[in-house]
């Protein structure tokens, strides 16, 4: 056991930091320092930038765009997009429908899905929740009926991620109503969203920004080619990543650029005539943030290098709880940028914190701590909620 | 010890939340902050007949008045509704100091204005420096023959945009922190010299920041002594954030209701969430954390009328504190305990969470509180244990 990064993997992190340093632009950084948000251009021009370099999707097998980098090499690479400012993969693409196509996909999907998937040529989104199916995914209702070589889908979906951007969905369907399990009838299917009967309805969130959608099928026609593994087969499909998610979900480096951000506030602050920084209570809880980052970090660590619960079959206690944690600094950590910032986070200025260039009037550095402490509410909520995770860990870790 | 309201004050709530009921739901909000000021001229005018803006005022300035727990039945009923017109700004702000320090002249040609809704009034005090340190002020008043000329930049004046008056305070002598030598200064909007920038905040109340550059008042501008405003200024800022904290447990109070209805209503997994035990005991501790932050609402409007300065400042600082963590905890949870449609602008849930973490910025979050309370040597007095 040796916990320190081994000479290579410290080389690698400089080659890492050295691209990102040369290539990345400096609006897009700019934007990912500042914490706005981005915007479909940037995503796409970062991941770009990473698959010229053969980076778009490394957790991929080789032969399929992988970079064939061992578990460490993968996180320092995240970590280092993270501290560098720039957009991560689109996790739709990278982390969920490509590692689904690998697993479940015919030849046919693979050779025609997955490059144009790496390069973002298709944007996916994900159309799992439904009004009345959230945590309850298996009560979906969307319902598909086969007509000849195609499904004629109706039905919605909400909560939809970036529909606004995507021009793919994968989407969750029920296909046989009257399966005995709810599980057993549902079907995965691929939609071009151009599709005729699609309609995209925005919804604004509580940071004022445009993040997700509601997406309405009215008849919309979807060819059986574009069917994921068998019919009604669907929830193994989605279930496969379930719980296979180890390495993306804490976001380490996401809450390490902030703390250094929270750290540089903090000093151009006077509290009593002294920089906030030198004040010694606001040191001890940014330490204790540190210290709750470390741990989650060897966690995480830990997590990617050992793989023995995946080779045993058993259920993985490590995914559920990088995702509760991962989930409750990401808050906790501009909860504390923004009480530094103070009254100097109150305005809302929706354009600088959508990306513009310049603020209307206030102080760059404050006008997104807000913003992203209300828009991060949703990283125990999104993705299977903090509640479902604890469920997940009790009943089949702990066996209650 | 008395924690029951009497007669006079029950209808008061009673009248207060039935205008609010009738007026003020989520979707004629979404009206009122849509109109050109963020909100409703008149709303604001409903206010006025009911008297609410003669509130505070004593009965021989023509006020009608109440005290602390006036104004604490008033704000609670204001959180809840999340109402949006300069009630702090106007009453609560601008009308305390004219109450407590306003010349004869003062009080009899402005709070007549005040209360029938005609005048609207904001305090100019943080600076771009200042963070929430009441005596650092570096916007100057100097004197020109009998009065005044005002130069410096006010930050983040709550309704500083639409207030016809605004109250500034800035340094007549001493160094930039000193507890003496600051001046209060009535200084009419549309005086010259006076620009401003009004904006949204988080909560979509409304904001400004503004210039001061030469701009001359006359002798019977001052509020109090000039020179020796900051005793009047922290008492009446402890008066403002005892009435936040009273705003912020009928925010509370609604988001925790509206969260308990949620629980009651939402099906997954073929029955009602709220038959999940997880939730339930999220439920109740939500509970917990209102009654607590209802008990140091009513200690904060108690004490914001005790002459003693140490001990007003100290227990108003206690609730602030305590009642900005609880709005935290409460506020999130009742956005997470709904889920994804907690997290959008369309529907309500969300934008309590929004002013309950603005509420905790406004005169020092939790943890600065925490910090003056510790430095002034904490709350118990050993007697008293
Ligand atoms: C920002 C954001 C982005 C999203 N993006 C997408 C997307 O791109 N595609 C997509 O398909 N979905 C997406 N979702 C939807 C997300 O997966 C759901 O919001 C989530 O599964 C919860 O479902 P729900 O919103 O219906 O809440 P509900 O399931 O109704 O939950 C409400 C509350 O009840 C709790 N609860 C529910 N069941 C239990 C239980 N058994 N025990 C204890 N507590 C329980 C929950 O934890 C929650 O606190 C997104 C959500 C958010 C907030």
């Amino acid at each position: 056991m040796d916990l320190r990064y081994s000479d290579e993997e410290i080389a690698f992190r400089e080659e890492v930091r050295e691209f990102f340093r040369t290539t990345l632009p400096n609006d897009i950084r700019r934007k990912g320092i500042l914490g706005q948000r981005f915007n479909r251009d940037d995503i796409v021009r970062a991941t770009l930038l990473r698959h010229e370099r053969g980076w778009a999707t490394p957790s991929w097998p080789v032969e399929w765009g992988g970079t064939g980098w061992n578990a460490v090499k993968q996180y320092i690479f995240k970590e280092e997009t993270y501290i560098a400012g720039a957009p991560e993969p689109l996790g739709f693409n990278v982390n969920m429908i490509g590692p689904v196509i690998i697993a479940f996909g015919t030849e046919e999907q693979k050779k025609h899905f997955l490059p144009k998937i790496a390069r973002l040529d298709y944007w996916f989104c994900q159309g799992f929740s439904e009004p009345g199916a959230g945590s309850d995914l298996a009560s979906l209702r969307t319902q598909a009926v086969r007509d000849g070589d195609h499904y004629v889908v109706n039905g919605q979906k909400i909560w939809t991620t970036l529909a606004h951007f995507a021009n793919w969905c994968f989407l969750l369907v029920r296909t046989d109503p009257t399966a005995k399990k709810r599980q057993q009838g549902i079907t995965y299917l691929l939609v071009e969203m151009n599709t005729p009967g699609i309609t995209v309805r925005p919804i604004i969130t509580i940071d004022g920004h445009h993040e997700f959608n509601e997406v309405f099928f009215d008849n919309v026609r979807i060819p059986v080619a574009n069917r994921i593994g068998e019919e009604n087969k669907g929830w193994d499909y989605a279930k496969y990543l379930l719980g296979h998610e180890r390495g993306g979900v804490a976001r380490v480096g996401l809450c390490k650029l902030r703390l250094q951000r929270t750290k540089e506030f903090a000093s151009r602050i006077n509290v009593d005539g002294r920089p906030l920084s030198e004040n010694q209570s606001f040191r001890e809880r940014i330490t204790a943030l540190e210290i709750d980052l470390k741990a989650l970090e060897m966690l995480q660590l830990r997590a990617l290098s050992d793989t023995s619960h995946a080779r045993a079959g058993k259920p993985d206690p490590m995914a559920p709880i990088l995702k509760i944690r991962g989930s409750e600094l990401q808050q906790a950590t501009t909860e504390l940028q923004t009480e530094v910032a103070g009254y100097a986070a109150m305005e809302f200025d929706a354009d600088f914190v959508g990306g513009g260039a310049k603020p209307l009037g206030g102080e760059d550095w404050a006008l997104t701590v807000a913003p992203n402490q209300y828009w991060l509410r949703h990283t125990t909520i999104s993705a299977g909620t903090n509640e479902i995770q604890r469920n997940v860990l009790a009943k089949s870790v702990l066996e209650l | 010890m008395d924690f029951d309201l009497n007669e006079d004050q029950r209808a008061l709530k009673d009248g207060v939340e039935r205008l609010l009921g009738d007026r003020y739901d989520f979707e004629q909000r979404k009206k009122h902050m849509a109109e050109s000021d963020g909100w409703s001229r008149e709303q604001w005018g409903r206010y006025a007949e009911m008297g609410l803006l003669a509130l505070p005022f004593a009965e021989s300035d023509g006020g009608i008045g109440g005290g602390a727990v006036e104004t604490l039945i008033v704000m609670e009923a204001f959180g809840s509704a999340l109402v949006l017109e300069p009630y702090l700004a106007t009453v609560v702000l601008g009308g305390g100091f004219l109450r407590l320090a306003g010349s004869a002249a003062q009080r009899a040609d402005l709070i007549p204005r005040i209360s029938d809704g005609s005048l609207l009034l904001a305090f100019a005090q943080a600076e771009q420096q200042s963070r929430y340190d009441l005596a650092d002020v570096a916007t100057a008043a100097r004197r020109d023959g009998a009065g005044w000329v005002i130069n410096g930049r006010k930050r983040y004046v709550l309704h500083g945009d639409c207030a016809d008056k605004i109250i500034v305070t800035a340094r007549i002598s001493g160094g930039s922190c000193d507890r003496t030598g600051i001046g209060l200064f009535i200084v009419d909007a549309a005086a010259a010299g006076v620009s401003r920038r009004g904006y949204p905040t988080q909560d979509r109340l409304r904001s400004a920041e503004i210039t001061f550059e030469n701009v001359r008042v006359d002798a019977d501008a001052v509020i109090g002594e000039p020179g020796a405003a900051l005793p009047l200024i922290e008492q009446v800022v402890s008066a403002a954030m005892a009435a936040l904290c009273a705003e912020a447990v009928g925010a509370m109070t609604r988001a925790h209701t509206v969260t308990v209805d949620y629980l009651k209503m939402r099906k997954q997994f073929g029955t009602t969430i709220g038959s999940f035990q997880a939730l339930q005991h999220r439920a109740v501790d939500m509970l917990v954390q209102v009654e607590l932050a209802r008990s140091m609402a009513l200690y904060a409007a108690m004490m914001s009328e005790e002459p003693n300065a140490l001990k007003r400042g100290s227990a108003v600082s206690a609730a602030k504190a305590q009642i900005g963590r609880a709005g935290h905890f409460v506020g999130g949870q009742a956005v997470q305990l709904h889920g994804g449609i907690g997290m959008t602008n369309e529907y309500m849930i969300g934008h309590y969470y929004r002013r309950l973490t603005m509420i905790d910025l406004q005169f020092g979050d939790s943890n600065h509180h925490l910090g003056v309370l510790a430095r002034t040597g904490g709350l118990l007095e050993s007697a008293e244990i």
